[in-house]
């Protein structure tokens, strides 16, 4: 009789459904998985070792290109810890816009892990409606910062500049004629809050969408129900958090067990699973969406309210605005120093954890008093998420590890940092 | 946390642990304590298991090599002179609340720290990073390989002795025809140099 042995099988780097440059080494018994083990770090730019060769401020959008997904959010916790050690106070009104782009940023990561997971399993549709919607939320990005993805929004003491007046718009071409043109910029002849709330009316409708084509799909069903079980306890040994934890059922948020910012003010709430398994994860996502929409709607009617600073007027850690600085002597020197040495940083340490789309995202800083960052640790949610892809696909089939990557949400880009 | 909450578990820490750990201080909101590297694993044992702490998940675990930190910047306890130490970042999702741990390893030349991973298995990747970047060495991990670097790296890239730029760059050969490492070609530059102004510099932070 022939001998029997599992056998070995490679998957990725350059695989559609590993979601970036994962490398998987399979040990397969037939179609069942015996183990797996990923290769990360094909990503690997160290940018912990840059970040302490470059001035605090100069750090910023390496933030971005982290989880380039969920970019603002990567920023916010970056310069939460900057402020812990400084000390300082930031205006209320950039508070409310932080929050309010963390959600908007929520909901990006949320549309593209929607539409790759969907993709992966095989619902190629979800994946089309969910960049419709990402087009809508990167329109924001770019009316308020410049750029489309990687923004540099949030800097220490406040954000980079307040809400426009207005919003881009579309011109016509040979593809769009005039008539067409002026339908589809409707909602942007406001400012950007106009154009944020008329997203907000909106997109309820279409997470009923997405829920009638997935959440009593037979097929979607068949492939996420039962599949990767973590139980409460393991998945607290394992390190999971955001989603991933409350999947499981444990009602577990940063933002209303441990407060950032404003959200204490705001009114949300938090779901959870029950069995933790993909399926679950993917409601508790779905619920997500909703919620985040409630909290964008809470900041635009606030924001709308209370005009003020967005940035803090200590000059020795903001700029001091371009008028001022053409004209006072003092101002002109703040900013050169700013810009040239970068200011400096009490010696202490810091963590700030903030509520991640995909879990806790920490930053460790530790300063020796300096100009740039002693040590920086980026704590990435989706590097404790992979650790655990042995055990969640342990006894699965191969096609189940697929919808396993897609269920952990995983973002190359802050794994391998 | 609050100043409340911090309170209870600083007086809790000193009554559980009596004797185990080196110090106890409190920046901001957050507590620290200083672990010696042979008391790590029954400390962590301790620290999950006891009912007050209850610290279930392991947030985050890094490396710091605090070679070039400064002789100034001692204050605070955060720094004892050795040169690695092991930084846990614990969270207990039960009783919300957070403690970071520290442990300096004993040996300069050959820092090694006792593995988690049995108490914490969320350790095991956050363990092979710092013996990637920073060559601490932890018994009793069932697997300790490189994670982030290349496959054949030489070295320990985050230690504040090895070059920005690296030592070693690599190209696709034409004649060849694979790749090949070479040593590199560029030299890094340095466009801000570091500062570190007297306590107190500017306004920018009262104390």
């Amino acid at each position: 009789m022939a001998e029997i042995r599992n056998y070995t099988m490679n998957f990725g780097p350059q695989h559609p459904a590993a979601h970036g440059v994962l490398r998987l080494v399979l040990e397969l018994d037939g179609e069942v998985v015996r183990r797996a083990d990923p290769h990360i770090g094909l990503l690997h730019r160290a940018t912990e070792k840059l970040a302490e060769n470059k001035t605090y401020l100069q750090s910023v959008p390496y933030m971005d290109r982290l989880d380039y997904v969920s970019m603002m959010v990567n920023e916010h916790a970056y310069v939460m810890a900057i402020e812990k050690l400084l000390q300082i106070d930031v205006p209320v009104r950039a508070q409310y816009i932080r929050v309010m782009f963390d959600e908007i940023t929520r909901i990006l990561n949320h549309l593209l892990w929607i539409g790759a997971h969907a993709l992966d399993v095989g619902a190629m549709t979800m994946f089309l409606y969910a960049f419709r919607e990402r087009e809508d939320l990167m329109d924001c990005y770019e009316a308020v910062s410049g750029a489309r993805l990687h923004a540099a929004y949030y800097r220490p003491g406040g954000v980079y500049r307040d809400l426009p007046d207005t919003m881009p718009r579309y011109q016509s071409s040979a593809i769009h004629s005039d008539k067409q043109t002026r339908i589809r910029n409707q909602n942007r002849e406001g400012s950007l809050l106009d154009f944020i709330e008329d997203f907000t009316e909106r997109f309820p409708t279409y997470v009923d969408e997405y829920e009638t084509l997935l959440t009593d799909n037979r097929i979607w069903k068949q492939r996420l129900v039962d599949v990767g079980v973590v139980s409460p306890e393991r998945a607290k040994a394992l390190g999971f958090t955001g989603p991933m934890l409350r999947g499981s059922g444990v009602e577990w948020d940063l933002r209303k067990k441990q407060p950032y910012e404003v959200y204490d003010q705001m009114e949300f709430d938090i779901p959870v699973g029950a069995n933790g398994d993909c399926y679950d994860r993917y409601l508790v996502r779905m619920e997500e969406f909703r919620q985040s929409n409630r909290i964008i709607k809470q900041c635009v009617d606030w924001l709308r309210k209370n005009p003020g600073p967005v940035i803090t007027d200590n000059h020795k850690v903001a700029p001091p605005s371009r008028i001022n600085m053409k004209q006072n002597m003092e101002e002109m020197i703040h900013h050169f120093k700013l810009f040239s040495e970068g200011f400096h940083v009490p010696p202490g340490e810091a963590y700030v954890g903030i509520e991640h789309p995909k879990g806790e995202f920490g930053i460790y800083l530790v300063s020796n008093g300096a100009n740039k960052p002693y040590r920086l640790k980026i704590r990435a949610p989706g590097f404790a998420h992979l650790a655990a892809l042995d055990e969640m696909s342990r006894g699965h089939m191969i096609a189940d590890v697929v919808a396993i990557i897609g269920t952990q949400d995983i973002v190359f880009g802050e794994i391998d940092r | 946390m609050d100043t409340n909450k911090i309170k209870v578990l600083a007086e809790g820490l000193e009554k559980i642990l009596a004797g185990r750990f080196v110090s106890l201080h409190q920046l901001f909101d957050e507590l620290t304590i200083v672990v010696q590297a042979n008391h790590v694993h029954s400390v962590s044992e301790i620290l999950r298991d006891h009912q007050d702490l209850g610290f279930d998940t392991l947030i985050d675990l890094c490396g710091v090599d605090y070679s070039t930190y400064g002789d100034d910047t001692h204050a605070l306890g955060q720094y004892d002179g050795g040169r690695f130490a092991v930084v846990y970042h614990l969270l207990s999702v039960d009783l919300n609340q957070r403690l970071r741990m520290k442990v300096f390893a004993q040996d300069s030349e050959f820092p090694v720290v006792d593995s988690v991973t049995d108490i914490w298995p969320v350790a095991n990747w956050f363990e092979r990073e710092a013996f990637d970047l920073f060559g601490i060495v932890f018994p009793g991990h069932s697997d300790l390989r490189r994670i982030l670097t290349d496959y054949g790296f030489v070295g320990n890239p985050f230690r504040k002795d090895f070059p920005i730029s690296g030592y070693v760059e690599m190209r696709y050969d034409e004649d060849q025809k694979r790749v090949v490492y070479q040593p590199v070609s560029i030299e890094p530059r340095e466009i801000t140099p570091l500062v570190i102004r007297e306590q107190n510099y500017g306004d920018s932070h009262a104390d």
